[in-house]
C-alpha cells in the first residue's frame, strides 16, 4: 500500500486468521441486481484511508473486465462495484493484489439509514423555525408593540407549526410510546411542556396578549434534536465499524449433488444428507459427518480448544469450525437452522440476562422528574388561581413553569457526556454499541474472561527458535510457508530471511504434516510418529510434538505455545487496581489454563465449560450480587456474553459474538478492556455531575417561575445557559487523559458536529 | 410597518432557500461520504473532452 501509515487504526491486523478469500460463487450470491445483467457487489476494504487509496482502487477495478465502475466510500471504508455478466470480475483477488484485504458483509438491501435522515431533516427544520423566531422574538423583546408585536406573533406562530410537525413529532410518537406502555421516558413532559407553550402562546397572540413562548418552545426541540442526532451518529458508526468487519461464518457451501453436478448454495438451503463439498481454508457451514479426506480443524472458536484437532472420515464435524489443510466431502447431519451455531443463538437469546432489565440513567431520572415537575406546575396553577382568582394568569405562570423545568439540559447532558466518551474510546479502536451499555460497563466488579482467542491470540507462538538450528530453521519455514496449519504459520513466521532453500515437490498430508524433497533426501516436517518414522522411541519422542526430519531422522523439534494477547498482564492489573476481579472460564484443557493462568496471576479459573457451564457461573456470579463484565470471542462464548450484565468481544471474534457484544474492540491489545471500563466510569461521574447541575438549576430557576416573573426572554436565556453548561462539562472528558495519537478524516467530521452543538 | 411587510417574506425567503438547499444536498447523497469527498479534491482526473 503506498499511503499515509498512522491513522489506520481499523487496519485491523486479521492475518492471524485464516480464511480464504471470498469465493466467485460467495460473491454472485451476497451481490444484488440492479435491473438487467448488471450487479452491484459491496465490499468492507478496512485499509482505505486517503485520496491516493480512493484513486488506486477506483482506477484498478475500472480496468477490469466486465466492471462498469467503482466507487470507494471514504466514511464507511467500502467500495461498491457494479458489474455485468454471469462470471464475476476478480475485484478481490485484484483488491489483494494492491495491498488492500477486502470481504464481503451483509448488505442491508435498501436499507438506508432511514432514522438519521428523518432526525437531520428534523434537526435542519427546527433550526430554521428556531433561528427565525428567534428573530421576531428579539424585536419583540426590543420593545415591538401593538399591531407590529402581533403581525411578529402570528408569523412565528405559522413558522412553528411545520417545526413541531416535524421535529416534534419525533417526541411526540415516542412519548405516547411510553404512557401507552405505561412507562416514563424523558419524551414526556417534552412533549406535555412544548404542546402547552405552543397553545398558551396561540391563545395569547388571538387575544393580543403581550407574551408568547413560540421561540422557548421551537429553540427546546432544536437543542434537543441535536442530543438525539449525535446519540444516534455515535451507534450508527459502531454498527458501521462493527458490520465491516470480515464475516466469519460460511454463507453457503458448494453442494455435490448424486449426478455430480455442483451447485452453490447458500446455508439456508443446505438440507440433511446433502454431499457438500469443504476447500481448505473454509468453515463449516453446518454439522456434518466426513465421508472422505483428512485435514485439520480449527476448532478454536467454536470449543475454545487452541490446538487444532486431526479428523479423518467417519468423524462428525460442527458447524462454525474452520478447515485448515485438506479438502473434505462431509454429508450435512443437520439444517443450519438446527445446527451448533443456531443452538447457540438459542442459549443467547434464553440467557437474557441483566440487560433486560437495566434501565438507562435518563430514563430512570425522569421517571422521578416529570411528575415532580407536572406536578409543581399543577400546584402553581392551583395557588395562583386561590390567589388571584386569574385563571389566565395562574395559566400563563404554570406553563412558565413547564417550560422553565423542561429538561432541555437533562435531555443533552446525557448524549453529549456519551458521544464525547464514545468519541475518545473509538479513537483507541474501541466500538461501544450504544450508551446504555457504557452505563453498564461503569457498574461491573467483576470481569470474565474467556481463554482462547481475547487472553490469547489463538495462535500458537513458536518459543524455542533460540535451540534451532538456523539452517534448520529456514528448511522448516520454507516448507512450512506452504501449509495454513496455524504451527506451519508459526513456523513461517519466526525464521528471518535465510535465502531460499531448494525445495522440490512439496506436498501436504492434512493430518501428519508437509513433505518434500531436497537435494536427494525426503524432508517431513509434522507430527513426531509420521515424520521421524525411523527414531527410535526414547524419553523424548513419548509425547507427540512437531519435528522436522532428514530421511526420517529427527533433526528439530519445534515447542509451540498460545500466543498471550499484547499487554494482556498490564489490562488484568489495571482491572485490579479499578477494584475489578479477574476470573477466567474457558474450554480448554486444565493444564492449558492453568499455565496461561499462572503467567497473567489469575487466582480463579474454571477449565473444560460447555457453552451452557459459562453461562451458569456468570448466573451464579449475578445472583450473588456482582455485576459481571464478559469478555469472549468464541461461538462457545456468545451464550455468556449475552447472560452478561455488560460484555466486550475482540473483532476477531465469531458474527454473532461481536452482534452480542455491547463493546468490540479493533486492535490486539487487551489495554482496550480496562481503558473502557475507565472512560465508562468517568462518563458515568459526568452525567451525574450534570443531572446535578440541571437540579441545581432547576432550584434556581423554579421559584423564580413559581413567583410569576418569568418572561420569555428570561426563559431563553435560562435554558441556553444551562444548556451551555452541561455541553462545556461535558466536554472536560476529553481532557481527562492523553488522547490517543490524531487521527486525520473521520475525527474532523466528528468535531464538526460536536462544534455544531456549541454553537447552538 | 409597510417596510416589514415585505421584509419579513424577504427573510424568510432566504431562510427557506438555505433549508431547502440543505435538504436537498441532503437528498442527493452529498453528506453519504464526507471524509471521501473531502479527499477526492487531491484526484487529478485525466478525462480532459478529446
Amino acid at each position: 500500500m503506498s499511503c499515509c501509515a498512522p491513522g489506520a487504526e481499523i487496519a485491523l491486523d486479521l492475518n492471524g486468521i485464516t480464511s480464504a478469500l471470498p469465493s466467485s460463487q460467495e460473491i454472485r450470491l451476497a451481490s444484488r441486481s440492479l435491473g438487467g445483467d448488471l450487479r452491484q457487489t459491496d465490499l468492507s476494504v478496512p485499509t482505505v484511508h486517503c485520496a491516493a487509496c480512493i484513486q488506486t482502487i477506483e482506477t484498478a477495478l475500472g480496468k477490469l473486465d466486465r466492471v462498469e465502475g467503482a466507487r470507494v466510500n471514504l466514511s464507511t471504508k467500502r467500495v461498491s462495484v457494479r458489474w455485468r455478466g454471469d462470471e464475476v470480475p476478480p475485484f478481490v483477488a485484484a483488491l489483494g493484489r494492491l495491498g488492500y484485504p477486502a470481504h464481503l458483509f451483509d448488505p442491508e438491501i435498501g436499507e438506508k439509514d432511514k432514522t438519521l435522515s428523518e432526525l437531520i431533516r428534523a434537526v435542519a427544520v427546527a433550526g430554521f423555525a428556531a433561528g427565525n423566531i428567534m428573530l421576531l422574538s428579539v424585536s419583540v423583546w426590543s420593545g415591538a408593540e401593538g399591531a407590529t408585536r402581533d403581525l411578529f406573533h402570528w408569523v412565528s406562530a405559522l413558522i412553528a407549526i411545520p417545526a413541531l410537525a416535524f421535529a416534534g413529532g419525533i417526541y411526540f410518537r415516542s412519548a405516547w410510546n411510553a404512557l401507552s406502555h405505561g412507562r416514563m421516558n424523558m419524551d414526556v413532559p417534552i412533549a406535555v411542556g412544548v404542546s402547552l407553550a405552543y397553545t398558551m402562546s396561540l391563545y395569547e397572540t388571538i387575544n393580543h396578549g403581550d407574551h408568547a413562548y413560540f421561540d422557548a418552545s421551537v429553540s427546546l426541540l432544536f437543542f434537543l434534536l441535536i442530543g438525539r442526532t449525535l446519540d444516534h451518529v455515535m451507534r450508527e458508526r459502531a454498527r458501521t465499524a462493527v458490520n465491516g468487519l470480515s464475516r466469519l461464518a460460511a454463507r453457503g457451501a458448494m453442494v455435490l449433488r448424486d449426478d455430480g453436478s455442483r451447485d452453490y448454495l447458500p446455508v439456508d438451503e443446505i438440507e440433511p444428507g446433502m454431499h457438500l463439498l469443504i476447500a481448505a481454508g473454509e468453515r463449516i457451514p453446518v454439522d456434518g459427518k466426513i465421508i472422505r479426506g483428512t485435514s485439520d480443524l480449527d476448532c478454536s472458536l467454536v470449543s475454545g480448544e487452541s490446538t487444532p484437532r486431526t479428523v479423518a472420515s467417519g468423524e462428525t464435524v460442527q458447524a462454525g469450525t474452520l478447515n485448515i489443510t485438506g479438502p473434505l466431502t462431509i454429508e450435512a447431519t443437520a439444517a443450519a437452522k438446527d445446527s451448533f451455531l443456531a443452538e447457540m443463538v438459542r442459549l443467547m437469546e434464553a440467557a437474557e440476562g441483566g440487560r433486560a432489565h437495566y434501565r438507562r440513567i435518563a430514563d430512570r431520572v425522569s421517571a422521578l422528574y416529570a411528575p415532580v415537575v407536572h406536578l409543581t406546575a399543577f400546584v402553581t396553577f392551583l395557588g395562583w388561581m386561590m390567589a388571584t382568582g386569574d385563571w389566565h394568569r395562574a395559566m400563563t405562570i404554570a406553563i412558565a413553569v413547564l417550560i422553565i423545568t423542561c429538561p432541555c439540559a437533562l435531555g443533552l447532558a446525557v448524549p453529549i457526556v456519551q458521544v464525547v466518551a464514545a468519541r475518545r474510546l473509538f479513537e483507541s479502536g474501541v466500538m461501544v454499541k450504544d450508551g446504555s451499555a457504557m452505563e453498564r460497563l461503569a457498574t461491573i466488579d467483576t470481569a470474565v474472561f474467556d481463554k482462547t482467542g481475547t487472553l490469547t491470540l489463538g495462535q500458537p507462538r513458536l518459543v524455542n527458535v533460540a535451540s534451532i538450528d538456523p539452517a534448520m530453521l529456514a528448511i522448516a519455514a520454507a516448507m512450512a510457508a506452504h501449509s495454513r496449519h496455524p504451527f506451519s504459520r508459526a513456523i513461517a513466521g519466526s525464521a528471518g530471511f535465510v535465502g531460499q532453500p531448494n525445495l522440490e515437490s512439496v506436498s501436504e498430508h492434512p493430518g501428519f504434516g508437509i513433505e518434500a524433497t531436497a537435494a536427494g533426501s525426503t524432508w517431513r516436517l509434522g507430527r513426531r510418529g509420521w515424520a521421524g518414522w525411523k527414531a527410535r522411541t526414547d524419553g523424548e519422542s513419548g509425547h507427540g510434538g512437531t519435528v522436522l526430519t532428514k530421511d526420517g531422522i529427527i533433526v528439530a523439534s519445534f515447542v509451540f505455545e498460545d500466543a498471550l494477547r499484547a499487554y494482556a498482564g498490564t489490562a488484568l492489573a489495571q482491572l485490579n487496581d479499578a477494584q475489578v476481579s479477574v476470573e477466567m472460564l474457558s474450554g480448554d484443557t486444565a493444564a492449558a489454563c492453568g499455565e496461561v493462568a499462572e503467567i497473567l496471576g489469575i487466582d480463579r479459573f474454571v477449565p473444560a465449560l460447555l457453552p451452557s457451564g459459562k453461562v451458569d457461573r456468570i448466573e451464579a456470579l449475578a445472583r450473588a450480587g456482582h455485576k459481571v463484565l464478559m469478555v469472549g470471542d468464541g461461538l462457545n462464548d456468545t451464550p455468556a456474553l449475552g447472560a452478561a450484565h455488560v460484555s466486550i468481544a475482540p473483532a476477531t471474534a465469531a458474527d454473532i459474538g461481536r452482534n452480542a457484544a455491547d463493546f468490540v474492540f479493533l486492535r490486539e491489545s487487551l489495554l482496550a478492556v480496562p481503558l473502557a471500563v475507565d472512560v465508562s466510569r468517568k462518563a458515568g461521574g459526568l452525567i451525574r455531575q450534570n443531572i446535578a447541575i440541571a437540579i441545581v438549576y432547576n432550584a434556581v430557576a423554579v421559584p423564580i417561575a413559581i413567583l410569576g416573573h418569568v418572561t420569555p426572554l428570561i426563559a431563553a436565556i435560562a435554558m441556553s445557559a444551562s444548556s451551555l453548561l452541561v455541553i462545556g462539562n461535558a466536554l472536560r472528558l476529553q481532557g481527562f487523559a492523553p488522547s490517543a495519537p490524531e487521527r486525520i478524516a473521520p475525527q474532523d467530521r466528528y468535531s464538526n458536529v460536536n462544534s455544531l452543538a456549541q454553537f447552538s | 410597518m409597510t417596510t416589514l411587510v415585505y421584509l419579513i417574506p424577504v427573510a424568510l425567503f432566504l431562510g427557506a432557500l438555505g433549508l431547502f438547499g440543505f435538504l436537498w444536498a441532503l437528498r442527493s447523497g452529498q453528506y453519504e461520504d464526507l471524509d471521501g469527498a473531502a479527499e477526492r479534491i487531491l484526484i487529478d482526473r485525466d478525462d480532459r473532452p478529446s
